[in-house]
Parts: C-alpha cells; sequence; structure tokens
C-alpha cells in the first residue's frame, strides 16, 4: 500500500466541494411530493421478501445477457483498435471522449430513429459509450506497462508489429481482467435499456414498478443479482467464446424491420438538421434566433440542475462512503461482519443508479431528493467496498489503536488520499447520470431532451446532447487537473483494479 | 486460455454480423403487418386489447398480425416513421405528428367517442375543490400534473385550455409545480395519493379506471370538463397497398369499422369504430402550433 502524501490541498479540495455541495443544496429543490412514501416503500420490501419467480420471463433474462455480451464485445473490440492510436492522434482522443460522454440511453433514444426496436439498437447503444471508455482505459494500461520488451526491437519495427509482439503478451490479461469487469456495467445497462423499450429485464421490471406489482419486480431484481454476483462463475476467458457465439444466436427477432436506409438518410439529412437549416436556406441569423432560446430556456438552466444534483450527490456520496467502507473492512467489522457487510455493498453496486432512481422517484415523488438518493447510494456502495479493501491492505502497527481512534487517526488520514482519487475518478460518472436522471422528471439536461423527443424535435435533442457531453468532458478535465494537482493521479481509480 | 488478440478479431466479426443482421430484410412475399399503440394506460390493459385486436386483424386480412409494445408516445410515433410498424393506435396529437413525418400516411378510423372526445381536471379532496361548469381558475398556485408529454387529452389540450384561462402564462408561471406522470392510470394514481393536487386526465381512462375500482371516490374527484375535441385514431401508413396489395387501406378500414366484439371494445373503452380522415384532426394542429408543441 502506498502511502498518501501529506500535500496541502486535501483541505482545499475537500472544503471547496464541500461548500460547493451547500451552496447547491440552498438552491435544489428536495421536496417529498408525496404523501404515502412509506406506505409504499413498506409494500416494495414485501415484494422483494416474497418475489414471485413464476413471473419471470426467462427470454428477457436471455435478452439482457445477450445485449450486454455482444454491446462489450463489440465495445472492447473497436476500443482495443482505437486504443492503439489514443496515444498518439488526438482525434482519436477527442472521438473517444465525444463517443463516452455520451449516455448509453441517449444513444438508444438516438439509434432507435433509425433502427427501431430492435436488437442492433440495443448493442450499438451499449457498445458506442463503451468503445470509448475501453479505448481509454486499454491505453492507460498500456501507458502503465512494462517497456523493457520493447526497447530491444529492431529498429523499423512497425508499429502494428511492435505492438503485437512487444506489449500485447504482457497487457492481455489486464485487458481481459479490465474486459470481464467491463461486462458487469453492460449487463446494468443493458437492463436499463428496458425502460425505455428493448426487450431486457428493463422493460417488465419498469412496468412491474409503474404498476405497483413488486412480487414481479422483487423476483426479476433477485435474478438480476443473481446474475452478477455469479458472474465470475460463468464470465471467464474460456467460456467467453461460448457467451459470444451463444448471444448472437439468441438476439430477439425483430418483429418487423425498420427500413433503416430510409431512415438513415432522413435522419442525417433531414431530422437532426437544425430546423432554420433544412431546406438550405438559413442564415447564421435563422440559425441563431433558433439557438438562442434553446441556450438560455434549455441548456443553461438545465445545466445548472444537472450540476447542482451533481455536486450534492458527489459529497452525499463522499460522507456515505466513509460511513460505509468501515462495514467492509476486517479491522472495524471482525470476520462475521464483514461478509455481511460485502454482500451489502455488492448489492448496493450492483442495482442500475438508474433503476434507482426511478424507484425513488415513484415513492417520493419528482424532486431532487430520490435522485440524490439514488446516486449516493449507489456511489457509496462502490467507493466503500474500494475503501475497504485498501483499508484491509494497509500495514497497522502491532499496537495500532482500535475502533473511532484506528479510524480517525490512521485508516482515513492514510487513505484520505486514495478516497479523493476514488471520488473525483466518478465524478464525471455521477455528473454523466445526473443528467439522463432528466428523463425520469428531474429538471436535468436530460428533462430538457426527453422534452424535445417528445415534440419530435430531433435537432433540439442532438443540440442538447452535445451540450450535456460537452459539460461531462469539462468536468472530466477538471476532475483531471484537480488529481494532478493533489498528485494523487496515479493511485488506482478503477473497481476492476482491485478484482 | 484464449488470447485477447481472438477476442478482439471475435468483437471485430461480431461487429461485422451484427451490422449484416440490421440489413435489408429478405424479400418475402408478405411481411407480417405490425402495429403498435400509446401506451396511455396500464400496461396490462393494453395487451389485453391489443392481443385481441391483433388476432381479430389476422383472421380478417388473412397475413400475419403483430402487436409491438412500447414504452413511451415518442417511441410509438418512431416506429411508425421508421417503418418498424405499419399501423398505430395513436392519440390525436401523436397522430398528427405522425403523419406529418411520414407523407402519405392516413388516419383511417376513430371510436366513435373520438369524435368529440373530452379531458377532465381532477383534484384530490384536500383541495376543497368541487366541480364546476366554469374553466376553474381556483387551481393556479396548485401542484398540477399532465399525463404523457405528447399526450392530447393530457398534455395538449389541458395546456391549451390552462394557457386560455391564464392569457400570457404558461403551466410552469401558472402552478407552484408541474409534473407529466406519463400515462393517464398514473396520474389518477398520483393526484389520488395526494404527489399532485390537481391533474388532467383522459375520460375514458377515468372511466375504465372507475369501472375497474382503482378510483378512491373520497380522494379523487372530476372538477371541470373540457370542451369536445378530436382524438384517437388508426393510422396506417401510405405504402400498405404496395406490400399487402391494392385496396388494403380500404380492406383495414372496413375491418376495423367492423369490430362488434364487445371483449375487443370494452377494454378499450369504444362502443364501435368509425371511419375517419385526416381532415378530422386540423383542430389539433393549429392547437398544437398555438401551445408552441408542433412548428
Amino acid at each position: 500500500m502506498r502511502l498518501a502524501p501529506r500535500v496541502p490541498g486535501y483541505r482545499a479540495v475537500s472544503g471547496g466541494f464541500a461548500l460547493a455541495a451547500l451552496l447547491c443544496l440552498a438552491v435544489a429543490d428536495l421536496h417529498v411530493t408525496t404523501l404515502h412514501p412509506f406506505a409504499e416503500l413498506s409494500r416494495l420490501f414485501a415484494g422483494l421478501i416474497r418475489p414471485d419467480f413464476w413471473s419471470v420471463e426467462g427470454w428477457s433474462v436471455v435478452y439482457t445477457v445477450a445485449f450486454a455480451v455482444l454491446g462489450v464485445g463489440c465495445g472492447a473490440g473497436a476500443g482495443f483498435l482505437l486504443a492503439i492510436h489514443f496515444a498518439h492522434s488526438r482525434i482519436v482522443r477527442v472521438f473517444c471522449a465525444a463517443l463516452r460522454s455520451v449516455h448509453e440511453l441517449f444513444w438508444a433514444l438516438l439509434l432507435m430513429q433509425v433502427f427501431g426496436l430492435s436488437a442492433t439498437t440495443g448493442v450499438l447503444a451499449i457498445a458506442l459509450p463503451y468503445a470509448g471508455i475501453c479505448a481509454k482505459v486499454y491505453s492507460e494500461i498500456i501507458e502503465e506497462a512494462d517497456l523493457s520488451a520493447l526497447r530491444v526491437l529492431p529498429p523499423g519495427t512497425g508499429v502494428v508489429s511492435a505492438f503485437a509482439y512487444a506489449r500485447l503478451p504482457d497487457l492481455a490479461g489486464r485487458f481481459a481482467d479490465y474486459t470481464l469487469y467491463r461486462l458487469e456495467c453492460g449487463m446494468r445497462s443493458s437492463l436499463v435499456l428496458g425502460f425505455i423499450g428493448l426487450p431486457t429485464m428493463g422493460f417488465t421490471l419498469e412496468s412491474a414498478f409503474r404498476q405497483g406489482r413488486y412480487a414481479e419486480a422483487g423476483a426479476l431484481l433477485l435474478v438480476f443479482y443473481a446474475l452478477i454476483g455469479t458472474r465470475r462463475l460463468w464470465v471467464r476467458r474460456g467460456t467467453l467464446p461460448v457467451l459470444l457465439v451463444g448471444a448472437l444466436l439468441a438476439l430477439p427477432p425483430a418483429i418487423g424491420h425498420a427500413a433503416i436506409g430510409p431512415s438513415l438518410v432522413r435522419f442525417l439529412t433531414h431530422d437532426i438538421v437544425p430546423a432554420p437549416l433544412r431546406g438550405g436556406e438559413g442564415t447564421w441569423i435563422s440559425l441563431w434566433a433558433w439557438f438562442r432560446p434553446i441556450l438560455t430556456d434549455q441548456i443553461l438552466p438545465g445545466a445548472a440542475q444537472t450540476l447542482v444534483l451533481a455536486q450534492i450527490a458527489l459529497v452525499v456520496t463522499a460522507l456515505g462512503a466513509l460511513l460505509l467502507f468501515p462495514l467492509t473492512a476486517r479491522r472495524f467489522t471482525g470476520p462475521l461482519g464483514r461478509p455481511f457487510g460485502r454482500v451489502l455493498l455488492v448489492v448496493v453496486r450492483s442495482t442500475p443508479e438508474y433503476m434507482l432512481a426511478y424507484l425513488c422517484l415513484q415513492l417520493l415523488g419528482p424532486s431532487m431528493l430520490p435522485a440524490i438518493i439514488a446516486l449516493s447510494l449507489h456511489n457509496a456502495g462502490i467507493i466503500g467496498y474500494l475503501m475497504g479493501r485498501h483499508a484491509d491492505a494497509i500495514p497497522y502497527r502491532p499496537d495500532a489503536p482500535h475502533g473511532l481512534n484506528l479510524y480517525a487517526y490512521e485508516t482515513l488520514p492514510r487513505l484520505y488520499g486514495q478516497f479523493l482519487a476514488f471520488l473525483l475518478y466518478r465524478w464525471e460518472l455521477i455528473l454523466r447520470e445526473s443528467a439522463i436522471f432528466g428523463i425520469l422528471g428531474v429538471t436535468t439536461l436530460g428533462f430538457y431532451v426527453d422534452a424535445a423527443i417528445s415534440e419530435l424535435r430531433l435537432d433540439v435533442a442532438v443540440v442538447l446532447i452535445a451540450a450535456t457531453a460537452l459539460l461531462t468532458m469539462a468536468v472530466d478535465a477538471l476532475s483531471r487537473a484537480l488529481r494532478r494537482g493533489l498528485r494523487i493521479t496515479d493511485l488506482p481509480t478503477r473497481l476492476s483494479d482491485q478484482t | 486460455m484464449v488470447g485477447i488478440g481472438r477476442i478482439a478479431r471475435l468483437a471485430g466479426g461480431l461487429l461485422a454480423v451484427g451490422l449484416a443482421l440490421a440489413g435489408p430484410v429478405s424479400a418475402q412475399t408478405k411481411p407480417p403487418l405490425v402495429f403498435t399503440g400509446i401506451p396511455d394506460q396500464d400496461e396490462s390493459r393494453l395487451v389485453e386489447r391489443f392481443g385481441k385486436v391483433a388476432q381479430y386483424l389476422e383472421g380478417k386480412l388473412g397475413v400475419p398480425v403483430r402487436y409491438v409494445p412500447v414504452k413511451s408516445y415518442p417511441a410509438a410515433v418512431t416506429a411508425f416513421t421508421n417503418g418498424q410498424v405499419q399501423l398505430a393506435w395513436f392519440g390525436g396529437f401523436t397522430g398528427v405528428q405522425a403523419r406529418k413525418a411520414v407523407p402519405g400516411s392516413q388516419a383511417i378510423a376513430q371510436g366513435a367517442e373520438d369524435a368529440a372526445f373530452r379531458f377532465y381536471l381532477i383534484a384530490n379532496a384536500a383541495t376543497g375543490l368541487t366541480r364546476a361548469a366554469d374553466f376553474p381558475t381556483s387551481i393556479a398556485g396548485k401542484t398540477f400534473t399532465f399525463g404523457a408529454r405528447a399526450s392530447t387529452s393530457g398534455r395538449l389540450m389541458p395546456e391549451y385550455r390552462i394557457r386560455e384561462a391564464f392569457p400570457g402564462k404558461s403551466p410552469e408561471q401558472v402552478f407552484s409545480r408541474v409534473g407529466f406522470s406519463g400515462d393517464h392510470s398514473r396520474t389518477i394514481q398520483l393526484v389520488q395519493s395526494g404527489a399532485f393536487e390537481v391533474g388532467a386526465v383522459d375520460f375514458s381512462v377515468w372511466d375504465l379506471d372507475s369501472k375497474a375500482g382503482k378510483v378512491d371516490p373520497k380522494a379523487v374527484s372530476v372538477i371541470w370538463e373540457s370542451p369536445p375535441f378530436p382524438d384517437y385514431q388508426w393510422t396506417v401508413r401510405g405504402d400498405v397497398d404496395a406490400t399487402y396489395g391494392a385496396g388494403f387501406t380500404e380492406k383495414l378500414r372496413a375491418a376495423l369499422v367492423g369490430v362488434t366484439d364487445p371483449a375487443i371494445l370494452e377494454p378499450f373503452g369504444r362502443s364501435k369504430f368509425i371511419p375517419v380522415t385526416n381532415a378530422a384532426y386540423e383542430p389539433l394542429i393549429e392547437v398544437g402550433k398555438a401551445t408552441g408543441l408542433l412548428d
């Protein structure tokens, strides 16, 4: 375990974020609009305790896995090719950043316009952002790797040959670990795609939540946890070819075929072209007249709300993680409590944030509060889990104190840099989710995207999605700068590094 | 042990296969007629009614008929525009959107009730609001929920009437909070539970849910009934005659108008279907433009 260097600045950064969150709290809409949230919540738990497994439709489970396997497979394949050029080419880096800054659900909403409610939409919606993420992470893995084999190559060796013979053998294992971890995320994405109409488990889950059929929802959730929990059993390097081919064979048959060619042409040359430019007679003035109200009435308020939600959720996540991580650390819970804590955190992190937000919004009504709860629970679960593992790896002195003294004077100070690294890394992810929660009724950027799509104004939707992507990239850049400033860039931040 | 190179090759191959699968359909003589409907109420009722319609149409038309469920109003319109479905049960406004996006498509039949459809304003009992003949301007300042964003009876017409009653103000300025419930059954539940004080709901779904015992008259009641407007209709793409043979559109219209089985009509909340044309929905185009929902 690396000791966190005592850099002045931890306090300033933590304080800055806390202050920003407090200011955001002052303007955030935190009303609970439902009158009986607890009655509904108790019905939900009753359903979870008495799940109705007979109601689970087997094919939806198969499709969920198939979309995830193929989406991650295609994404990883494309990401791998992009990763080779990632370090040298600015264009590739910007392209990948753009791919991954658009959420799967936004991709799906756009792809649906062309490919309809089909397997292609489902697989591509996962593959596109995952290609961007995989390219970035693979290239980081490449940078971190051992270069000694490369140095002994004869001069004039081609880039591809050099990569294949001198670097790949060293990297393959870590690529595989990361890709298999990515499949877990893919499963969550795949489930969530059902909420907008693709035939995965999310489809029935959404209906079940909406109509209060909690026994059915409980069964679906338990099946999903079981799938994620047993990932290591069924996702192995050896089973991968079987999974890929099986997934391809098991894809849902398309009911009705979208006319892809004409739809694609219409989508690219009409639908997403700003309205005043259609027909080729637009001027800069008419374009600005079209864009200005979008900027002032949608992008700016939407971006402000998205940031407000993300900043509050980030700090609540931080507090949650600080409270939760001792639950999974040996020193604090002992041999009996720790497995329980770990199961709890694994369940929390396996639950897709979007689904959690959907559920909280059903229970509490459409304000920012349910969105904060959903984001914080999920991310605190992940960071808490990771921190717990780091806490276990600390070499304590034999006469180390116990309990609160150990936590406050030894464990936390030694892990604080790591803790900030995790948080800053997840900042971008939290922001991306904050924007998407708008689809559920919180007035973040997704709210306006949803409105634009309902009004069939795809040109407006695309502008809003681009604005969301820019905001995400800006936060990503800021997060990197902060991590560099705090000299915590080299600390591990990825969940897959720990497994 | 499978090397990463092989995995990458496999992934690349799969990408190609996946894209090929997405390509044009193999030339079949008669592809199934696929239809959808806007998800305006409880899904179980939708599955029931559209399942029966599919069965009925298959018998009458002699082609396989399939129903595709969707999760949102725009998803139904999108499925229609990109040709995944040839026929759809649209609301008044979604129908206008769809026919605008697909030139040549036609409204062929509506429910007898749809020629003069209405929406109700409903209020939670705690508000103390009671039924009145005139638009209840006392709803100003309350929390308010529409149905789906692209709903005619849950959004377009209510917004139009609200803007009319409060000139120069948008719903966001009239009410203390504005929500979009997603569908009419949900609107009723939200107002009944008190999550929102007032809501706008489709009168036929109100009646269906009341009959199904899902409405508690002590908690929620109708406070205003809107003037009539045209609503739901079956809309068909213009290219079906080319696919299924000349006269198919008329055959489809006749089949829909000829539905007499109460088992089909009841879950629709309609007494029968009657012929209709695009012209019947022109008033909604004006309303759409007036509310800014349509260009």
